[in-house]
């Protein structure tokens, strides 16, 4: 049903759909049009073989940490499902953890216990092995699945626990064997949700780009986004560059409309509890799976973030003089970024919101196809657009603040739109009845309802621009830097405890960041 | 097959629920009681779904109260959820005879001829999702009788039928019923429901189960609990 709209949020909505659009179409239309090469119009036309290669390893890689972040999360998320154990709710909402971590620090946890000189090694070490080294494809795959595995988790998780209860009793009731109850009840789901989970995570490691650049790199382990980046600042051949930055362009689309066109919900919420006896699942070798599987879940992703906390604390005294105003640059960005993020997200959502369900649907759509370009493909088409008439260098922070809340909008968009939508259901013939217009809507009904989701998505936004490490490589000078590039430039001159001591100031300004918008939404919030 | 209840101390959560009474054999029975007084708990209880606190659970004389479900004589029938949805309405049925599907021929015509018994010849191949509500339910009552247990649970399985199909469904149970000699504990709301199949009825109120008493008697002198929730 669609009914006249607010004008305010009429006109807000409709300057964030052109402000969306501003912010992707422009830098890739720039793309387009420098990327002569590729597209033929020069007579240098030339692929050379380490493109192709940066291609393959781009999609070898993303389809590897999807395929062994979803398998292996199938069995984490059933044990995690059937069991009842101290701390399960804790365990749960720590899952989330990893996707406000800021990137660089994870890389800096996980060397901590995989590098060369971290804790496995030291133990192989003490019994006689070699060290394990996890630069390249191995590295890759390992931050990935750190950051994906507990997503990956989450979502199968949320879908076994959408299986109705009464569907369990009755296998239960009518003695279905174990492998009758999967085969009945946890493959159709596992069939249904499994590649959707896959195809997101794909998409997410297609794009990534930092722990490339911490942990890949040289001709065997360079992926499109590192390709780009390097043509940039190494080679500057911006004409490469561009033809590079359109591929990935198009790989992320292809990604997002295969994701879109499954349609599936990406739920971040908890509400997963489990009320019944199930007796088969007290097997004592049912019970060690679990066990086995919980235990490894914890050890994987708690021991990098132990680490970081451990190997950090100690050497927060050491910081270079450079850490702080990289500390400033770093929140004034965080803060810049998520005022833009949230005011155009929350525009926009309300405006889906009150649109009737097809062009409603159609923006949202547009919305996200939009923004499916990674950081590096709009920065590159930004530095292309700016280069002729200013130092792109010298926007290294406007810059980064514009392309952060880019990349946080889709992510807003879908914390605010169940909320929007619902508060338009719900008091939306009210407001229409009572005849409140303008501000006061806003004021009295839009406002109260989503400012407690609003503070949520705040936080989120303040923290991944925390901790983001991608178009700020590419545009900072030398004398510039944000937190998360002080720690990977500390790490590239082999200051590892400096590095060490950087990254957990850096992931403790951006949990602050988090806790503070999203406690800030709910203080003195009733409803 | 009776059912006796023994000192039976139920708790979810901080619900508690207490039941010391016995359930004659081949008879049926009305839980009727207000909504989230616990009917629903006793039958899951006695279906083994829930282990009870204390007190015991018996069927012809034996106690079952550390049995798994599948190897209690009962079988229950739920409100909604009763069918796998991607499984045809035959698999779906055949399910209560081997849950691995590997019938032989002999099985394959008794689950047919219990399909048409409950009215659904011809619509063996669908899939629950082209079922209305009503013919869900027939498919999971034919599960229940190719089970062939002597206990029949039900859940308010037919609540959200209209009144008029509701009535059918509930005369077919009772037909089943006297065929296929069964002892049938129902939940219901509905004085209704109670007085069209029930030969006696069990009031839950205020974390008690009172002992069964005969229907007709029951309704026409109401005790002081049943006027209140009736609201007399």
């Amino acid at each position: 049903m669609a009914r006249r709209a607010n004008p305010l949020i009429a006109l807000a909505g409709a300057a964030a759909i052109i402000a969306v659009a501003l912010v992707t179409l422009v830098p890739v239309a720039t793309l387009w049009i420098n990327s002569d090469r590729l597209l033929g119009r020069s007579a240098e036309f030339e692929v050379s073989a380490a493109d192709i290669a940066a291609l393959r390893f781009t999609l070898l890689q993303a389809f590897l940490s999807a395929a062994i972040s979803v398998v292996l999360a199938v069995p984490v998320a059933r044990a995690i499902f059937r069991r009842k154990f101290f701390g399960r709710e804790l365990l749960i909402s720590v899952l989330g953890a990893p996707f406000l971590l800021p990137v660089i620090v994870a890389v800096i946890g996980l060397l901590a216990v995989w590098g060369r000189s971290g804790w496995i090694s030291a133990v192989l070490i003490s019994a006689g092995y070699e060290r394990i080294s996890i630069y390249g494809l191995s590295g890759v795959l390992l931050a990935h699945v750190f950051f994906n595995l507990p997503l990956a988790t989450r979502i199968i998780l949320q879908a076994w626990s959408r299986i109705p209860a009464e569907h369990f009793r009755l296998a239960e009731q009518i003695g279905m064997s174990p492998s009758d109850q999967f085969r009945h009840l946890e493959w159709p789901m596992l069939r249904s949700v499994a590649p959707g989970a896959f195809l997101l995570i794909a998409l997410i490691c297609a794009s990534s780009f930092a722990v490339v650049l911490a942990l890949g790199g040289g001709p065997r382990a360079t992926t499109l986004e590192l390709a780009i980046f390097e043509a940039i600042r190494f080679d500057f051949d911006l004409g490469r560059a561009a033809s590079l930055a359109l591929v990935q362009f198009a790989i992320g689309v292809a990604f997002a409309v295969v994701v879109l066109a499954g349609n599936r919900e990406i739920g971040f919420g908890g509400g997963i509890q489990l009320n019944f006896e199930n007796w088969s699942k007290n097997r004592t070798w049912a019970i060690a799976i679990d066990a086995f599987a919980i235990g490894s879940l914890i050890a994987f992703v708690g021991l990098p973030l132990l680490a970081i906390f451990l190997e950090g604390v100690g050497k927060l005294p050491t910081l270079p003089p450079e850490t702080w105003p990289a500390l400033i640059n770093s929140i004034s960005i965080a803060m810049l970024s998520t005022a833009v993020s949230v005011f155009l997200g929350l525009a926009l959502s309300v405006r889906i919101a009150s649109l009737s369900r097809f062009p409603g649907r159609a923006v949202e759509i547009f919305s996200m196809l939009a923004l499916s370009a990674s950081p590096l493909v709009i920065g590159t088409g930004l530095f292309l657009l700016l280069q002729p008439f200013v130092s792109p260098f010298n926007l290294a922070l406007p810059v980064t603040a514009l392309v952060n809340s880019a990349m946080s909008m889709p992510l807003i968009v879908r914390i605010l739109l169940p909320a929007c939508r619902r508060t338009v259901e719900v008091y939306g013939p009210l407001v229409d009845s009572l005849g409140i217009r303008g501000w006061s809507a806003i004021r009295l009904v839009y406002w109260p309802s989503l400012r407690s989701p609003a503070g949520f998505s705040a936080g989120i936004a303040a923290a991944l621009s925390m901790g983001d490490l991608g178009v700020v490589a590419l545009f900072a000078p030398p004398e510039f830097a944000t937190l998360p590039l002080v720690v990977y430039r500390l790490m590239g001159a082999y200051r590892t405890d400096q590095a060490e001591g950087a990254a957990l100031l850096l992931v403790m300004a951006s949990f602050a960041l988090f806790f503070a918008f999203d406690r800030g939404g709910r203080l003195g919030h009733h409803a | 097959m009776d059912i006796t209840l023994d000192r039976l101390f139920l708790r979810i959560g901080g619900f508690e629920l207490r039941a010391n009474c016995r359930l004659e054999s081949n008879r049926a029975f009305a839980l009727i009681g207000p909504s989230g007084e616990g009917k629903t708990t006793l039958l899951q209880a006695i279906a083994g779904f829930l282990s009870p606190v204390s007190g015991r659970i018996e069927f012809g004389g034996r106690d079952f109260t550390n049995i798994r479900p599948s190897e209690r004589p009962t079988t229950i029938l739920f409100q909604e959820h009763n069918l796998f949805p991607h499984v045809s309405v035959y698999n779906n049925a055949a399910l209560g005879v081997r849950t691995d599907l590997r019938l032989s021929k002999v099985q394959r015509h008794h689950v047919i001829s219990v399909l048409d018994r409950v009215g659904l010849s011809g619509l063996r191949d669908r899939m629950p999702g082209e079922l209305s509500g009503g013919q869900r339910q027939r498919v999971a009552l034919a599960r229940a009788l190719l089970r062939s247990q002597p206990v029949l649970l039900l859940d308010e399985p037919f609540a959200a039928l209209g009144p008029g199909l509701r009535k059918e469904m509930l005369d077919l149970v009772a037909e089943i019923r006297a065929e296929y000699i069964i002892t049938l504990v129902m939940v219901t709301h509905e004085p209704a429901d109670a007085l069209r199949i029930a030969d006696y009825t069990l009031l839950i109120c205020k974390g008690r189960v009172s002992p069964p008493s005969d229907t007709q008697e029951f309704f026409a002198h109401p005790s002081v609990e049943l006027k209140s929730y009736l609201g007399l």
